[in-house]
Formats: structure tokens, sequence, C-alpha cells
């Protein structure tokens, strides 16, 4: 059978890739399952892009989910402001080259009361610059449901979350009350003003990521590879300095070395691992190696015991 | 505390434990899909200690957690570990209380295989949690303590995880170092454990003696302090068990959304649930039975010659039909059962139990429908029979019940297919998750007859009335009501009935 010109416009790129492994494959078909079914029962979804690896193959995902047509909802990102210089570069190459629709939110309060991660710690900056501003961005939308990157290997309550993480009107989580949720069945049906909250990587683990991104040659904010760049030691983190908000306390002086970064957020709150890693197949063969977690570099996480769980409920992605 | 300590500092006790992943640096290629299993015990059965050294000797345990839990934990076991307990209870509630009271689901893996595991409660009241994670589990690990052997939960949750679908168990004998390692008592308990699983009709039966604390046949051996044991340690068995099958059988592909990105391409987007499809096949369209070709099989990667179960894809035909999100697309051969009424076993996962009478929503696959639920029978676990219930099902009640539908539904029997066996029901007021379910059978229209499982033998009796009555009231009778058919007649038409059926009888 002899295919039709619009028909060839379905074949795919050119470069031909090697098939995913099974493990690879189970991981992303239950992936595109998710995407797909969110997007037929709910009336306004939205994915929350938060420029990491994770994001990044999230949004693979829903490229692949979609295919032929369009990623059928806006991409949502939180910007802090405070965000490294090439995240957002990085953001709004590829808004551009795979022609999504991106909103972009900052919470003007913040900015206006000039809430930073230096003059008000880790925890009220975070509340108000991403979980309150995250709120105001999704009421704004008026969306009902919203697809995260999270992984429920990352953190311990995250390890208890479901795939369709149900929400309140005021964005609570219950971590007591959740949905059972059975076999791939999920159940979309909510009230006007509650939300669901959707997790299609939640099965996959840290090196699974990493080498879907291989396997899938996923783009990725280059600050993922090590290369010589200026830091500042600081509360046992190397943080980047490149940014001039980035003020030296007494006794910190600029440094220079081979760095690189294992997750991405907020410059100020986002330390930094010495490494070599300079490409792809260095940082796995790397990461396979590696006896910490990738959350170790957070500063939010390591608040209070049982943090993130606390930030969770109160809205926090 | 600072966030400076855990940081940087990591000569707590625990960390020296960790062991270096160095050795381990080829997981590069896994050939099979990750193995879904559920862990079914008590804290008491040490399945805390178990998971956390699964976790710990796959070493899926980064240093950073091994000091935020010895930060946590303090005081550690006579062994220098930390206590597990902690690492896997995420929940501040559960932490507080002591209990886990949720599904929680943990990753490892080795060289040879990814894991994922439902650690699910042990108390009875949350029967609702264990069916919630044995319903996507490929195999259970029941535990038992081996100073007391077989509990009535470990029965009930090796019938309740049967109950589920699952085919392959591992019965961990743990503790065994606390009976001075004592063979014969192993084997008296996998003995009696054996008969139980088969009777549940599980074949897959690996008892394993263990002592999770010490981490002796869990991965690592217990050659030297059990030389008389030579099956398999229990990684070596979940690295040799099976993935739920692909299930043979027909072509399921439930259709999540049509797409059309333009005027010329019209494809339905869904993961194949059953079968395989290549493109020339010839498949149905349910309920509407609409038969077309299948021309082309779309993925982003390419334009495939073959889809199988498991895979996402974009399906296109050879002809304008009419295909709504919720149909399913299946091979013409080997159809799954479309009707009005099915039979069907359930959990009840919520305090308001299920209503007989009541109209729920019904979800399958991608299909939602109305749905009214009568209670036939309930299950007694612990003596694992099915009693004579018509009233309302309350949480964690297995129930038998008929299914009435207003529109059609289309099914396969769970057993066959467990992606388009299963649904779940939704309250129409609360919205919540009221109850899993499992699909037995279509049950003849109105007035017509059983037709039971294939193969299955019948036999047809000719009784006084009276008599026939007594044996329906018996409880036994009425546990299976629902199998039997039952017609009254005169005694000439019975006699007649007999003459016609010939000479078989």
């Amino acid at each position: 059978m002899s295919l039709s010109a619009q028909e060839t416009e379905i074949r795919n790129p050119p470069v031909s890739r090697p098939p995913l492994d099974p493990h690879l494959k189970a991981l992303e078909n239950e992936a595109i399952h998710i995407f797909r079914e969110v997007a037929a029962e709910f009336e306004n979804p939205v994915m929350l892009y938060s420029i990491g690896k994770d994001s990044s193959v999230l949004l693979h995902l829903a490229r692949k989910a979609f295919f032929p047509g369009r990623v059928p909802f806006p991409l949502l990102h939180v910007d802090t402001t405070w965000k490294f210089k090439e995240m957002i570069e990085f953001r709004d190459q590829i808004a551009e080259k795979y022609d999504l629709d991106l909103v972009v939110h900052t919470n003007k309060r913040g900015v206006e009361e000039n809430i930073t991660p230096f003059t008000h710690g880790s925890a009220f900056y975070t509340d108000v610059m991403k979980t309150e501003a995250l709120k105001q961005a999704l009421d704004a939308g008026g969306y009902d449901a919203a697809f995260g990157g999270a992984r429920r290997d990352e953190e311990a309550s995250r390890a208890k979350e479901r795939i369709y993480s149900f929400r309140t009107p005021d964005h609570k989580w219950d971590p007591r009350n959740q949905r059972p949720e059975l076999w791939n069945i999920y159940n979309g049906m909510i009230k006007k003003g509650e939300s669901v909250r959707a997790f299609p990587l939640s099965n996959w683990t840290e090196v699974d990521i990493w080498r879907y991104i291989q396997a899938e040659d996923i783009p990725l904010v280059p600050l993922y590879y090590a290369a010589e760049r200026p830091y500042v030691e600081r509360d046992g983190m190397m943080i980047l300095a490149e940014d001039p908000r980035l003020e030296l306390k007494p006794g910190e002086e600029i440094q220079h070395g081979m760095i690189r970064f294992r997750t991405l957020g907020c410059f100020p709150l986002t330390g930094a691992i010495r490494s070599t890693a300079s490409n792809l197949e260095e940082v796995i063969a790397e990461l396979e190696i590696a006896t910490v977690s990738e959350r170790q570099g957070r500063a939010i996480d390591r608040d209070q015991s049982g943090s993130m769980e606390k930030k969770k409920r109160e809205g926090y992605f | 505390m600072s966030a400076t300590a855990t940081a940087t500092t990591t000569p707590v006790a625990a960390s020296a434990n960790v062991i270096p992943f160095a050795e381990s640096a080829a997981r590069v290629s896994r050939d099979t899909r990750p193995l879904r299993l559920i862990t079914c015990g008590s804290v008491d059965d040490g399945k805390s200690t178990l998971i956390g050294r699964l976790l710990w000797d796959t070493k899926a345990v980064k240093e950073d957690q091994a000091a935020t839990l010895a930060r946590d934990s303090g005081a550690q076991n006579d062994l220098g570990l930390p206590d597990f307990a902690l690492l896997l209870d995420g929940l501040q509630a559960e932490r507080e209380q002591g209990i886990t009271i949720d599904v929680a689901y943990r990753y490892f893996s080795t060289d040879r295989r990814s894991f994922i595991v439902a650690d699910t409660p042990g108390h009875e009241q949350y029967t609702r949690n264990m069916v919630t994670g044995a319903s996507t589990a490929d195999l259970a690990i029941l535990l038992a303590d081996a100073r007391v052997g077989l509990l009535e939960q470990t029965r009930r949750h090796a019938t309740i995880a049967a109950l589920m679908g699952i085919r392959q168990f591992v019965l961990a004998v743990n503790k065994i170092d606390l009976i001075g390692y004592d063979k014969a008592v192993f084997e008296k308990i996998a003995a009696e454990f054996r008969e139980f699983g088969l009777a549940l009709g599980v074949r897959q039966i690996t008892a394993i003696p263990m002592s999770a604390l010490k981490g002796e046949n869990v991965v690592l051996s217990g050659t030297e302090a059990m030389p008389w044991y030579e099956g398999p340690t229990l990684i070596e068995a979940l690295e040799l068990a099976t993935s739920r099958s692909t299930q043979a059988g027909g072509f399921r592909l439930p259709v999540q959304r049509v797409v059309r990105p333009g005027e010329s391409f019209r494809g339905y987007q869904g993961t194949v649930s059953g079968g395989a499809i290549k493109p020339g096949d010839s498949v149905a369209v349910l309920p509407s039975g609409t038969v077309a070709n299948v021309k082309q099989i779309v993925t982003f990667d390419l334009v495939r010659n073959a889809a199988v179960a498991g895979d996402a894809i974009t399906l296109v035909l050879d002809r304008q039909v009419d295909v709504a999100r919720g149909d399913i697309i299946v091979s013409i051969d080997g159809q799954p059962m479309t009707g009005t009424s099915f039979d069907a076993q359930l959990v009840s996962l919520q305090p308001g139990g299920i209503e007989p009478g009541k109209r729920y929503w019904l979800k399958s696959g991608a299909r939602r429908q109305r749905v009214t639920i009568e209670p036939t029978s309930q299950l007694d676990l612990s003596t694992g029979q099915w009693k004579p219930h018509a009233s309302l099902l309350s949480m964690n009640a297995i129930g038998k019940v008929h299914l009435s539908f207003e529109e059609p539904a289309v099914f396969d029997a769970y057993e066959q297919n467990r992606a388009t066996g299963a649904f779940i029901l939704i309250d129409p007021d609360t919205l919540n998750t009221v109850a899993g379910g499992m699909v037995t059978a279509k049950r003849a229209d109105i007035g017509g007859i059983h037709r039971g499982k294939e193969g299955e033998q019948r036999v047809v009796l000719s009784l006084p009335a009276d008599l026939a009555e007594q044996l329906m009231a018996s409880e036994l009778f009425a546990s299976r009501r629902d199998e039997a058919d039952i017609r009254r007649l005169t005694a000439a038409e019975a006699a007649e009935f007999f003459s016609n059926a010939g000479s078989d009888i």
C-alpha cells in the first residue's frame, strides 16, 4: 500500500533510533496512557513546566502522546525570577521550536515586597514565590488538571501519592484521604473548583529519566553537564556565581571549578556538585555509581523532617 | 536543624554500612519489563525490615537518605542497621502512630531487572489498600513469622491476592534465625501454605526461609546459616518471576481519544490492552459492532507494522466509521462480551459501602457508564466461603454482584484479561472511588440459561419442588446460587424434557 502525500507527513524524522528496551518502553507507554486519559477527561488541563530534566522528559512524552496532533494544553512556568539564566533561555527556545503555548506566571506581590531567597529564607520564599504563585496561576487559568513531573522515588511522602492526586478548591492535598487507585483506571470526576494533579512519571526513577533522555536524545539545559563555572560555597552548597544579585558575604569568595547540577531550581537554593561529566554518557556513568540522592542539593527538603509532605499539603507541587 | 549538617557530614553510623555502588555500574540494559509486586504481612512479621533490606542490599538507599534515617531513628539495632520502617513510612501521621496506613510504592533494581513494590498495610481494616496494591501486581510476597507459622491474616491476604488475579506467590518464612534455622519447621509451614495456595488456584508458589534482619536469603545468600536450603533467595525468585502476560487472545484497544490534526487524518488513540494488530487486520468497533480494516498504526517514532498489548498507539482505519472515546476496537475473532447484565466480584472501598439498587458510575478502560448493583453473596475471609448476602456491602467487604447497565457494556472476564475485565465504581454524589471490581461472566438476558465456563460439566436434576426448596435453602446452595439455573415445571414437562435430552443422560 502506498502512502499519500499527507500520510507521509506523519512519518517520522528520518533519524532512526534503536528501539527502547522493554523497561523504558513500559514506562513510556504508561505515561502516554495517563496523558491521553487526562486530556480526554478534563476540560482545561495544563502542564507544569519547570524546565528541568523531568519536565523535559514530560514534554517529550506529551508530544509523543498526542502526535500527530499538537500538545492540546498550555505549559505553565512559575517563574520566581531567581531561576538560572540558562533555564529561561532554554525555555523560550523549546516553546518556539515545538510550537507550544507557554504561560509564564510570577507572583507580583512577592516581587513588589521584594521577597528573595537571600532576605527571607528558603521556606518563606518558596511558600510565596512557588507555592502561592502556583496557586495564583492555576486559579487564574481555571485549570482543572495540572500535569507534573514528580516521581515517587524522589522523596518519602511522594511514594504514597496517587497518579491522579486530588486537590480541594484551595489546592490542599489530604494524604490520609486519597482516592483508591486500582489498575490503570483513573477516576477523573471532580466537582467545580476541585482539581487533580496528574503525575505521568510516578513510576520512573532518576536513572530511568537519564536513560530515557539518552535513548530519545532529549535536549536539556546545559547546566546538567559539567563545565568550568564560577561558584560560591555557602551553607555547604556550591552556588553558581554569575547572577549580579548574588552578594558575597564576608569571607566568601568566587571560586572556579568543574561543576554541574543534578536538579535545577532557583539558583540561590540549588547546590552544584563537583563533576567532570560533561556529556550524557558521563552523567549516566557518574549517576550509576553515585551514592547520594538527587534531592540532596535541594535546600527546601532539609528545612525540617517531613518538610516535603508539609509543603505538599499546602499546595506545593 | 541547619541545612548544612546532613549535606556535608556523612560520618553517621548508618553510612558506614552503605556499600559502594561501583560494582554495579553496568546496569545499562534491562531486557524485561519491571516486575510489579505486593508485600503482604504485618509489622510483626517483619515486613518493613524485609522491604528495607531489599532496598538496602540492592543499593537503592542513597547515602543522604541513610543519614536522614540515622538522624531520625537515633538508635540502631544490634547489627548497626537503622530502623528500616522509618525509611518506608513516608507520612508524618504514620510516623506518629507507628503504623502504615496507605499504599506506598518503592523502586529497586538488580542488574537483571527492575522492581516496583506496592507496600501495603497488614491491618485488617485496610483490605482496601491491599486490593489497590494487588490490582497491578504480578506477584505477591506473603510474610510469615517462622515462630508462629501461618496466621488467619496470612490466609486472608493470600485469598485477596488470588481474587485480584495474582498467580505467583512467594512465602517469606521470616525470622528463621529465631528458631535456630529449623528445617522441619520451615517445611511444615511451606507445605501448609502450598496446600492453601493450590486451593486458591495459585500454582506458582515459592517458599523461602529467611532472616530479613540479618539479610539471609533476601538479596544475599543464606547458605552459611541454612546449608539445607537449596532454593532461590528472594531476589533470585523475583528475577525469575514472569510479568503478567500480555494477554494472549483477541486484540483490544479501548479508545481514549480521537485525534484529528487535519481534514485527512483521523486516528484513534489508546493503549493496546490485549492481543496484537497489524495493518490489514479486520476489526470491529464495540458496542456498535461496525466493522473496518486497520490501515495504519501510527506512533511518534514511526509508522509501525505491528502493535502488541501494552503499546500506546494511534490506530487509523480504512473507512469513515463512528468511533468515540469509550468504544473498544477489537479483533473480529475472539470478541469480548457485549451486554447489559454481568456477574462480577467487587471490593467495597469506602465507609458508605455499596448500596443495592443504587446507580453508580462505572469506569472500565476509557468507558464510563451508569450501572446498578445487586449483591448476591459475600466472601467470609476467615473461612474462604461465599455466603448469601443481598444487602449493603460495607467497607472492605468482598462481594459477588450483578451489574445492570442502561446502555450496552463491553467486558472480558477478568481471568482472561485484567485490563478489559476490571472496573471501578464512582459514587455519583461524592465522586469518590467506592469499589474495585472484576467481571466474571455475562449474564444471559432475562429468561436465558446460564452458559457456564467453557468445558464446564453441568448436571440437570429433576426433583420434587419441596425437596428442591430445602436444597436451595441450604447455605452451600445459596452461596453459589448465581451459578445455577432453575425452572419450575410440571412432572409431565420434566419427563418430556428428559426423554428429549436423549441417551446422553
